[in-house]
């Protein structure tokens, strides 16, 4: 549970976190084995179609609410079953202690449920003066240790089974050996007896069912299934964004659900509960039965339109799974209770600004788990979103607004960038790199070379190598980026050398152009990054190009996608974005794509050179297999790397805030490219580059570090 | 004679999640091999159910309360009862048909009637309104479901009509996919947390 009142405070706990061997090895592990397990799983399957489904259903349900719950509320009332709507988490404990006090309960089991952890129930239950037990085996063992869950579906993943045995000696005064099948036959024995004492067993609720006021809950132990049927009442206690129209809505869920959160098919059980059924010990033979929904802000964002498709989320746990920071910290520090990307989201509607405004600058934007999400939410925005509304309630730092005003201000900004290069002569000792950095300006960025700004910008160079064209067949702007433009303008002149190799490619370099703002939102300046994307689509007038080409994938994606989204109340500047996202391209997709470069055009000796794929491009943009596919045309001998999509640490300012965690990555990073055997990279984003070259410029390793479209250049046959 | 697809399905996906599938040709022969697998069990299942680990005081108690080799059968067929208490008579096994609640230590056998099978994810549907077949299903260590061949659908949806008419009144009613299983320690996959430490599916042929 990430609770720290200061970045600097939390910063501590992050290298606490990173010194935690064993769950960084679990975690690991996990990451490597969810990807294969997952992709098995969905073998046959369209997963995106499947995704889009479901997104689209839950939307329609978001949109009705109120009329799902009084649908709901009257065939579960006819069937036996008393429904609640509790407006507050605290509400929502109180219904429910209220209810164990009529019915004279003393003691209650609990399966497994994410919105009880929401409320803090069992904090609140046993306050007032109720024994609360536990059941799902990770929900207990966490109970007895006094901890929340790290992992939404594993919630112990962190503990290793030396620290369960140990546990489990203390609870049962026995020493337990340290086997994982005999401590499992422990928990059972040590849990049947409080099953069967139980006066009240509360659950969650996967899925609550309007039409027939059927809730659904899907589980592995078995533990649900004894929680709903051995005590005489039964309380579950759901989200009210767990409302949906139709049985059908629910299998549809089902189909995903497992496979996405660790590629299980279907979990062992699913158990379908209609009103109150027949209870032995009950009064009348009958269940006491209740389903308490729970508010607690949801019905307020299902009415917001950018934050509503949080309410899509179905807890299915994969935004960790493939977060590469959650691979790093684990989920006690990923998160408040919800953990992963959505918990980043979902920490300051539920639990407030004081515990999400440090948690939600820990995102690197990599898109990773807006990939794998179940139902399509769009959670790199929305975490982005949720910072820029956390500095707007609370006043922005001051180097954070101060970045803003240089930054949506071209002829300042790239005069200082300027006026930066004569400055840093002291500092290069004639290198391309910062080499004798100020520590007090850049405290924990030792962990890479940062390069030195070069002596003639892209601008600067462009009338000197401008291809002339006479007989244009294709209009061609350059968006360079700044990295690009001012530290590495030869990858520029080598893209524009690739494309100028084919006949009737007309280019351009508007020189209105600035940065494309995705460091301001990165930084929550949201307003400022509106100003500097108008700026931008004013010096570049998309109508006069066919393609707008980019060499850096986070340029690409952020003009692509990001710009429409700046503009979305406006409906103007939305078509004209729309116009301009039409034309952007990425520089490898354009060569190979649209150019139609092929093994015709190249010729050079072999040379092995191994791949890092950007988040910006492979996810961001889509595009996979352009960039390879050019690799291979060009006759080098392409050596995949492992995990070869994962980030690399970079993150614009993310490697700034967060150097530790950056650090890790990046190593990570440099030993799958060393393992591949080669000794020389391609990408095409320069901030990979900046981060990857200056990781093995660090550590002394010989490795040659470029843009694609530098392989490329140097390989064309000369006409 | 070939094995319909919709049976193979089945078959494949649930010994894919450890479930033992077995066809059979009669309810004579899947009473026959519940009273086998009863038979053929361990005389105490202490081992696969935890009894040797050493345990509290109140757990240990728990153990002490099952003695004999106890069939729970809830709702099954006359036919197939008949046939079962001639086998369970014979071989010394006690049979029983409710009392679940006095038996939450653990039974040897929970045999119950599956009213669907779904073939995408080797699933079988038990309907249990009564609290003796949810509890026979959840307390044994082993859950033998009887599924006829006819009620095998191609996945979920196939089933949704059937599923909403039975939500039109209270209703409980599982998707049962391989034995209770967990994975919270350390990943590592563990067969019978809660419910059965086993699940046998008998396939009876159309007639």
């Amino acid at each position: 549970m990430q609770d720290a009142t200061t970045l600097k405070a939390y910063r501590a706990q992050l290298r606490d976190a990173l010194d935690n061997d064993f769950q960084r090895q679990a975690l690991d592990k996990f990451a490597v084995a969810y990807r294969a397990s997952r992709a098995n799983a969905f073998a046959g399957i369209d997963a995106p179609e499947l995704i889009a489904e479901i997104a689209a259903a839950k939307d329609v349900a978001i949109d009705q609410l109120e009329e799902l719950f009084a649908e709901f509320k009257r065939h579960a009332e006819a069937a036996g079953t008393k429904v609640h709507l509790a407006a507050t988490a605290h509400e929502a404990n109180e219904i429910i202690a209220r209810i164990a006090k009529e019915n004279g309960v003393k003691t209650i089991v609990k399966s497994k449920s994410m919105t009880a952890e929401e409320t803090h129930l069992n904090d609140h239950l046993e306050g007032q003066g109720f024994e609360v037990t536990e059941t799902d085996l990770g929900e207990w063992i966490i109970q007895l240790r006094h901890e929340g869950p790290t992992h939404m579906v594993m919630p112990a993943i962190h503990l290793s089974r030396y620290q369960v045995a140990d546990l489990f000696s203390e609870v049962t005064n026995q020493k337990q050996e340290v086997d994982i099948q005999k401590l499992v036959k422990v928990a059972r024995r040590e849990l049947r007896p409080k099953f069967c004492q139980a006066d009240m067993g509360i659950s969650g609720a996967n899925f609550a069912i309007a039409a027939t006021g059927t809730i659904g809950i899907i589980t592995n132990e078995g533990n649900g299934r004894l929680t709903t049927t051995l005590p005489r009442v039964h309380v579950a206690l759901a989200g009210i964004d767990k409302l949906m129209p139709s049985l059908h809505d629910a299998l549809r869920i089902i189909r995903c659900l497992p496979k996405n959160a660790t590629g299980q098919a279907i979990t062992s059980y699913v158990t379908w509960v209609t009103g109150a059924v027949p209870c032995e010990v009950g009064p009348e033979g009958k269940k006491v039965k209740h389903v308490v929904f729970l508010d607690n802000g949801r019905m307020a964002m299902a009415k917001d339109p950018e934050f509503k498709q949080v309410l899509r989320c179905i807890r299915c746990g994969a935004c960790a799974n493939v977060c590469p920071i959650y691979r790093l910290v684990g989920g006690h520090k990923y998160g408040h209770v919800y953990i992963g990307a959505i918990g980043l989201v979902a920490t300051y509607f539920f639990h407030g600004r004081e515990k999400a405004k440090n948690l939600v600058q820990n995102c690197l934007n990599c898109g990773a788990c807006k990939a794998v999400c179940a139902a399509g939410i769009d959670l790199p925005t929305l975490i982005k979103e949720v910072h820029a509304r956390i500095q707007d309630e609370e006043g922005h730092p001051a180097y954070s607004t101060a970045v803003g005003q240089v930054l949506k201000n071209r002829t300042l900004f790239h005069t200082m960038l300027k006026s930066a290069r004569l400055l840093q002569k002291p500092i290069t000792g004639g290198t391309p790199y910062l080499r004798h950095l100020p520590m007090f300006l850049f405290k924990d960025q030792e962990f890479r070379a940062l390069p030195a700004i070069a002596d003639e910008a892209f601008r600067d160079r462009w009338e000197k190598i401008k291809p002339r064209v006479t007989d244009a067949k294709l209009k061609v702007a350059l968006f360079s980026g700044c990295v690009q433009d001012f530290i590495y303008p030869e990858q520029m002149e080598a893209a524009v050398t690739v494309m100028a190799s084919k006949k009737g490619v007309a280019m351009e370099f508007p020189k209105g152009q600035s940065c494309c703002g995705l460091p301001l939102l990165m930084m929550g300046e949201k307003k400022a990054g509106r100003e500097l994307a108008a700026h931008n689509m004013n010096a570049i007038d998309a109508q006069d190009f066919d393609y707008i080409v980019t060499m850096c994938a986070s340029c690409a994606s952020y003009l692509k996608h990001g710009y429409k989204r700046l503009f979305a109340d406006d409906p103007a500047m939305t078509y004209k974005a729309s116009q301009f996202a039409h034309r952007v391209i990425d520089f490898s997709s354009f060569v190979h794509d649209v150019l139609g470069i092929s093994e015709a055009d190249f010729a050079g000796p072999d040379k092995k050179v191994t791949y890092h794929a950007p988040c910006h491009l492979c996810r961001g943009m889509g595009v996979t297999e352009a960039p390879r596919a050019l690799l291979r045309e060009a006759g080098l001998d392409y050596l995949p790397a492992e995990e070869e999509d994962v980030c690399c640490g970079f993150g614009g300012s993310f490697s700034v805030k967060f150097p530790e965690l950056s650090k890790e990555l990046l190593g990570k990073k440099l030993a799958n490219l060393k393992a591949t055997g080669a000794t020389a990279m391609a990408t095409d984003c320069p901030g990979c580059i900046m981060q990857i070259r200056g990781g093995f410029e660090q550590e002394k390793t010989p490795f040659e570090v470029r843009h694609v479209a530098e392989y490329l250049a140097e390989r064309l046959k000369r006409k | 004679m070939t094995t319909p697809p919709l049976v193979e399905q089945l078959t494949q996906k649930a010994s894919l999640v450890s479930a033992v599938v077995r066809p059979v040709a009669s309810m004579d022969e899947a009473m026959a091999y519940v009273a086998d697998v009863c038979l053929g069990k361990e005389a105490c299942q202490i081992l696969a159910s935890g009894c040797d680990a050493p345990l509290s005081d109140t757990a240990e108690a728990l153990c002490q309360t099952k003695q004999e080799k106890i069939i729970c059968a809830p709702e099954m067929p006359a036919e197939a009862m008949a046939t079962l208490t001639a086998l369970c008579d014979e071989k010394g096994i006690s049979l029983i048909t409710s009392g679940m609640r006095s038996r939450l230590g653990g039974i040897d056998i929970g045999l119950t009637m599956a009213v669907a099978g779904i073939a995408e994810t080797g699933t079988v549907v038990v309907r249990s309104m009564s609290e003796e077949v949810r509890l026979a299903s959840m307390v044994a260590e082993i859950h033998i479901a009887v599924l006829p061949a006819s009620t095998i659908v191609a996945d979920s949806y196939a089933l949704e009509p059937q599923l909403v008419a039975w939500m039109g009144q209270p209703d409980y009613t599982a998707f049962v996919t391989g034995p209770s299983r967990t994975a919270d320690i350390e990943r590592v996959l563990a067969l019978g947390v809660h419910g059965p430490l086993e699940l046998h599916i008998l396939i009876l042929e159309d007639k």
